[in-house]
């Protein structure tokens, strides 16, 4: 009788395919979401979440058509995020199949935005993203805009502020580690989750199977997310659980 | 042909419960109808009420479809068609919810909603956990996981609690009363359990 740790493969997506950045620069194809969730969730995924990495800082396609698409597929909730303006982009996508919904820029921009989104939808359906680059010892920086633009705000309290304004969750991506497959950044993970009382997913790093388990022994991690280790048939869905059993986390065995 | 009403009053997320009703439809032939529209609320063989989101503004949006809330109660209670609440749309079969200062339920299974407390656990209760059945009701398959999302939980009658889960306390998961039940969990994107679940509902002759 326990809540299992959530395993989630991360989807970016860039015009209607899914790709997977080295820090968010080189981009690689690595197929059809639709397909690709589907696949997941049979596979045993907790969550799937689905990124549109361009959608910020490009015209916004109407994603709305393969959020449905993969969520009528996909036996296991869906996070949608990239280029969420308003407590209304968010109701769109949670109508198009989206069970929570990642804002991002937009917080940044107006944390009152979350209060907005929270009242509207619930703040269970509210995901504060935040891609945080170490700037100092103990000190990591927002930068928003797919990595490319610093703000100087502060990450640890943004994520207070974000939990107070609303949010229900904190996707925490690590802009040093994303892609580099070294590991999540632990201390970071730390610092955020020591400080809000929301779940945390755990964004950026992973490799090994080990380092998904120290997201959550290390880190405090309420879910590890993961993209490149899962794409490109490094490790199975399964063997990820295994090794996290293995190391004494509950994890869901049977879907 | 079962002809099923999924209530549409603006809460999100229809297609998933609507998919996951044609995926456990254990005849080929169902149909299945997306409204707010009393006359096909009336209509209808078995009834659900999906819900995401906030209680108070799930509440509103019922309560602002004309005659939606006298389709529910009629269907309900005078002609006892089955009815399903999820997440929300289970939390609104209690009589009043807390969230955002409060509001009123539909009033079919006697309780409120409360905010849980969790013993300082991280909130919302977000991910899967075991449901375990309290009792052999014709709703609930085998023991196993589903998918939950929230933060408040139905604080009913121990009689009308058949199933439940925990997360720093016991909260219900399922509960039922008559042709009325409601799931905490989203059966709609719980997997095999989920399945099972609505492929019981779409059957249950309460």
């Amino acid at each position: 009788m326990t809540l299992k740790t959530r395993l989630i493969p991360c989807l970016d997506v860039a015009n209607g395919r899914v790709v997977k950045g080295v820090n968010f620069v080189d981009l690689v194809d690595a197929g059809d979401p639709v397909q690709a969730a589907a696949a997941y969730a049979e596979a045993g995924a907790d969550e799937i979440c689905f990124l549109d990495i361009t959608a910020s800082h490009e015209d916004r396609g109407t994603l709305l058509d393969t959020v449905t698409k993969t969520a009528q597929e996909a036996l296991c909730p869906l996070t949608v995020g990239g280029g969420v303006r308003s407590a209304d982009d968010m109701k769109a996508l949670l109508r198009a199949g989206a069970d929570k919904v990642a804002i991002n820029s937009a917080a940044v921009r107006d944390p009152n935005v979350l209060t907005e989104a929270s009242l509207a939808v619930g703040a269970q359906c509210v995901v504060c993203a935040i891609d945080a680059k170490n700037v100092a010892p103990g000190r990591w920086a927002i930068f928003t805009h797919g990595g490319r633009k610093p703000t100087g705000i502060d990450a640890v309290a943004f994520a207070q502020q974000a939990e107070k304004k609303g949010a229900g969750e904190i996707l925490l991506t690590s802009m040093d580690r994303d892609g580099v497959k070294t590991g999540y950044d632990l201390e970071l993970l730390r610092a955020v989750t020591g400080a809000v009382n929301v779940p945390v997913i755990a964004s950026g790093g992973a490799g090994a199977l080990d380092h998904l388990s120290d997201a959550v022994l290390e880190g405090g991690a309420s879910a590890v997310l993961a993209a490149s280790i899962f794409h490109f048939g490094t490790y199975t869905i399964t063997e990820a659980k295994q090794a996290m059993e293995a190391r004494g986390i509950p994890v869901r065995r049977t879907w | 042909m079962p002809n099923v009403c999924l209530i549409d009053y603006g809460a999100g997320n229809l297609h998933s419960a609507a998919r996951g009703l044609e995926r456990a439809s254990p005849t080929a032939d169902l149909k299945l109808t997306v409204s707010a529209d009393p006359a096909d609320i009336l209509d209808a063989d078995r009834i659900v009420l999906p819900g995401v989101g906030a209680f108070a503004s799930c509440s509103e949006g019922l309560r602002s479809r004309p005659g939606l809330e006298e389709a529910v109660h009629e269907a309900v209670r005078e002609r006892g068609r089955p009815f399903l609440g999820i997440c929300v749309g289970m939390q609104l079969l209690a009589d009043w919810g807390e969230e955002h200062g409060g509001s009123r339920g539909l009033e079919l299974i006697p309780g409120r909603v409360k905010a849980m407390k969790a013993d300082g656990l991280r909130l919302p209760h977000m991910g899967w956990n075991d449901v375990s059945s309290l009792t052999d009701h014709p709703l609930l398959p085998a023991n196993g996981d589903a998918y939950f999302v929230h933060s408040f939980a139905f604080d009913g009658a121990d009689e009308h609690v058949i199933a439940e889960a925990t997360y720093g306390e016991t909260f219900p998961a399922v509960v039922a009363k008559d042709n009325v039940a409601g799931a905490q969990f989203h059966p709609e994107k719980s997997g095999a359990y989920g399945q099972a679940f609505l492929r019981n509902f779409l059957e249950w002759k309460p």
